[in-house]
């Protein structure tokens, strides 16, 4: 027995009903990395990143994030059926975030929570499941988060880039959706590129390893094998988004499969907001559904360490450009913002050990 | 004492070979040089190495890649002097047949540096200066050689953009052989901007780390003809040393070591530096492709940056060096180096060079160097008389 095909396709359609970002305000800006570090020697890949207050965190950007896609989606708190929050910075080990996201957006008790895990990857993979939950007629409403708050070891280059937020999605049928999902699917290998071993602070990773066989074979895979399957080219896109641990990775990415610069700009925030890993691709996408106009085809490509990519071929609606005006844009949470420095970054992160 | 000759090359890419393991590279290149020459087995194979143990925790290489190759029984081990452990496995295979005690002999060279990390690559390299004196006191090899490059153009009034046809025409070289690793040419302009890794040392100054295994098979010249068409005669072989740590040389800018051990081969071949057409040399560093001319005699002292200028180095130039790329574009798998350079000379003389053919060349040399000029290993390559 073989595969039919290697699309990923729901038996009732399904779409997103309604999307929030959440970006915290403080920013870090990469110079102060160069300074402390570098001597202010070695120029920046980016230009800041958005840092956590004190007291901030998964669950608490979550919920916020959660309560904005309500706002676009306007639904009954009660009709979602699924809570699902991926993240590689879950405030416990043990004890789910999403109970904690779930009772404080009003979906309890009548409902399915889990954390989810997969890297930079915990959140799209969340979207695939609820594609399934949803489109299996299970529930007509799932919730699904990727939302970080990276940690780099101070003094590694990653130390640039962690930064933190994400963005909520909230799965329903296509009739309610300002964007349907028209299929989707998923490249996995298993490929040690990144890893945080448990007891762990910090990660590690394999410094060149993680481009060509890591990053660009997952993206250009996923990417290229979605397209071909739905027998599209990058010219019947308005928008790409690609997973952003940096500014050259994504353009690089989304060139090599015939993307423009002009086509990857609207989800391009990492320079802005730094790598927000379990975040970053789904807060590209809720920068693109701000300025999308209906028609608008949507590539998002998400890529895990570990190492896999999610890729989605999604259409914008009718009902997009009533739908966002009702919470936040991705915009209004860039350019809210107070910048710190790398001592009072060190605080907020917590990386001075007290007794 | 017999004569010797190559009758076999084999050549892996140079790259990032994030699919291959070591003991893959060097059986590849290794039954691409058997097949080359047409022999299935070997007496002996003597495998060059610099950092198995510390890159990918093995050691024993010799006997390892033997039996992988199918030589399980045959005389086998490793070689290491360094950057230049590639040349002393030639070394030692051009010993064992010119006794008379083998008569197929194959060498291989063979690096995996891409599974470790920066640091740790870094610090396995820095092995190869004095470890109590240079590396322990925080000399990495590429900052003993900033220090040399400092000295040089302090000495003798060179700036840093009169190193850069080293890196232009290496880079050019590499477009035409498909085994390099860096397949595309830079301008003189790209290595002036290139960022500094340890001043005045730039990113383009310097070869890339990479992966790669290259072999040959050697024999009595009296048997040659029976392996291979176009035999490529050993003509000279010669190692010298000078001391390991920089501090101590007589004077840190004349490669003594380099320049005894072409001396002696151009006595063992009696041919002079005018003689040779091609020339392999040690491109680890800018600085060394122009001390390295010096001490081999192709320039006077201090003007060795110079015959970088008016495409004297170039293939169609009177000293063409790095004919595939170098050790700066075709790269510097560190232990397999030395073998690659003999492998470039063998094609140049088999006139199977492709658009990199220097014309109608006799002699060729290769010189593989060990630490910052610790270690020097010669070997002069000459068409065979028919």
């Amino acid at each position: 027995m073989t595969i039919d095909s290697l699309l990923l396709k729901p038996d009732r359609e399904v779409g997103i009903a309604g999307y929030g970002a959440y970006v915290p305000r403080y920013r870090l800006p990469a110079s102060e990395v160069s300074r402390v570090w570098k001597e202010g020697q070695e120029p920046p890949p980016i230009q800041e990143k958005a840092v956590p207050g004190l007291d901030e965190d998964v669950v608490t950007m979550s919920i916020e994030a959660a309560r904005n896609a309500l706002k676009r989606a306007a639904i009954e708190p009660g009709l979602i059926r699924a809570v699902w929050v991926g993240s590689e910075s879950h405030p416990y080990a043990v004890k789910p975030t999403s109970t904690i996201v779930a009772e404080a957006i009003g979906a309890t008790p009548h409902t399915q929570a889990a954390d989810w895990e997969f890297a930079c990857k915990a959140g799209t993979e969340a979207i695939q499941a609820a594609i399934g939950f949803v489109g299996s007629g299970m529930a007509r409403y799932a919730l699904c988060i990727g939302m970080d708050s990276s940690q780099a070891q101070p003094g590694d280059a990653l130390e640039y880039t962690t930064g933190a937020g994400g963005a909520a999605y909230i799965i329903g049928p296509r009739e309610q959706s300002l964007a349907y999902i028209e299929a989707s699917y998923s490249y996995v290998t298993d490929t040690p590129d990144f890893f945080r071993r448990p007891g762990q602070h910090y990660p590690q990773h394999g410094h060149r390893f993680t481009g060509e066989p890591a990053y660009f074979k997952h993206t250009q895979t996923a990417g290229q094998r979605l397209m071909e399957e739905l027998g599209y080219e990058a010219g019947d896109y308005a928008h790409a988004v690609f997973h952003q641990p940096n500014a050259k990775f994504p353009l690089k990415a989304g060139q090599a499969l015939g993307f423009s610069k002009e086509q990857l700009k609207a989800g391009l925030l990492v320079p802005v907001t730094g790598n927000t890993y379990a975040g970053s691709s789904l807060l590209g996408l809720t920068s693109v559904l701000d300025q999308a106009t209906p028609g608008d085809r949507v590539l998002l490509v998400s890529f895990g360490s570990g190492a896999g990519s999610d890729a989605f071929s999604l259409v914008v609606t009718d009902l997009i450009e009533e739908r966002r005006q009702r919470a936040p844009l991705t915009r209004d949470y860039i350019a809210r913002k107070k910048y710190i420095d790398y001592a009072v970054y060190t605080r907020f992160k917590k990386k001075l050990v007290m007794h | 004492m017999r004569d010797v000759s190559i009758v076999g090359i084999g050549q892996t890419k140079v790259g990032e070979h994030w699919d291959k393991s070591l003991r893959d590279l060097a059986v590849e290149s290794l039954q691409a040089a058997m097949a080359d020459a047409g022999v299935e087995e070997a007496d002996a194979l003597y495998v060059g190495n610099m950092l198995g143990g510390q890159f990918v925790g093995q050691e024993h290489l010799g006997t390892l890649i033997a039996d992988f190759a199918g030589l399980r029984g045959a005389e086998a081990f490793r070689v290491e002097a360094a950057c230049c452990s590639g040349a002393a496995a030639l070394r030692q295979g051009y010993l064992a047949v010119v006794s008379g005690l083998h008569d197929i002999v194959a060498v291989s060279g063979v690096e995996k540096m891409t599974d470790a990390l920066g640091c740790v690559t870094a610090a396995g390299l820095a092995m190869a200066a004095d470890g109590d004196y240079e590396a322990s006191q925080g000399l990495s090899l590429v900052a003993i050689h900033a220090l040399l490059m400092r000295r040089y153009m302090y000495e003798h009034g060179a700036v840093n953009a009169d190193f850069a046809m080293f890196a232009v025409n290496a880079h050019r070289n590499a477009v035409g052989n498909p085994y390099a690793m860096f397949r595309r040419p830079i301008s003189k302009d790209a290595f002036e901007k290139a960022r500094m890794i340890a001043d005045p040392i730039n990113l383009l100054d310097s070869a890339p780390v990479a992966d790669g295994a290259a072999t040959l098979v050697l024999c009595p010249t009296e048997r040659a003809h029976e392996f291979n068409e176009q035999p490529i005669r050993v003509a000279a072989s010669a190692v010298a040393t000078d001391s390991v740590a920089l501090h101590d040389r007589r004077d840190p800018l004349f490669l003594e070591s380099a320049y005894l051990s072409a001396q002696r081969a151009y006595q063992q071949a009696g041919v002079s530096p005018d003689d040779i057409d091609v020339l392999e040399l040690h491109d680890a560093f800018t600085i060394m492709s122009a001390l390295s001319l010096e001490a081999c005699g192709f320039a006077e002292r201090g003007e060795g940056y110079k015959l970088g200028q008016n495409g004297n180095i170039s293939i169609e130039g009177p000293t063409p060096i790095c004919t595939m790329g170098g050790l700066k574009a075709r790269g510097n798998p560190v232990g397999a180096t030395g073998v690659y350079q003999v492998v470039e000379v063998v094609e140049q003389l088999r006139g199977q060079a492709g658009p990199n053919q220097v014309q109608s060349p006799r002699l060729g040399m290769a010189q593989n160097i060990g630490g910052s000029g610790a270690t020097a290993i010669t070997h002069i390559l000459q068409v065979q008389r028919t």
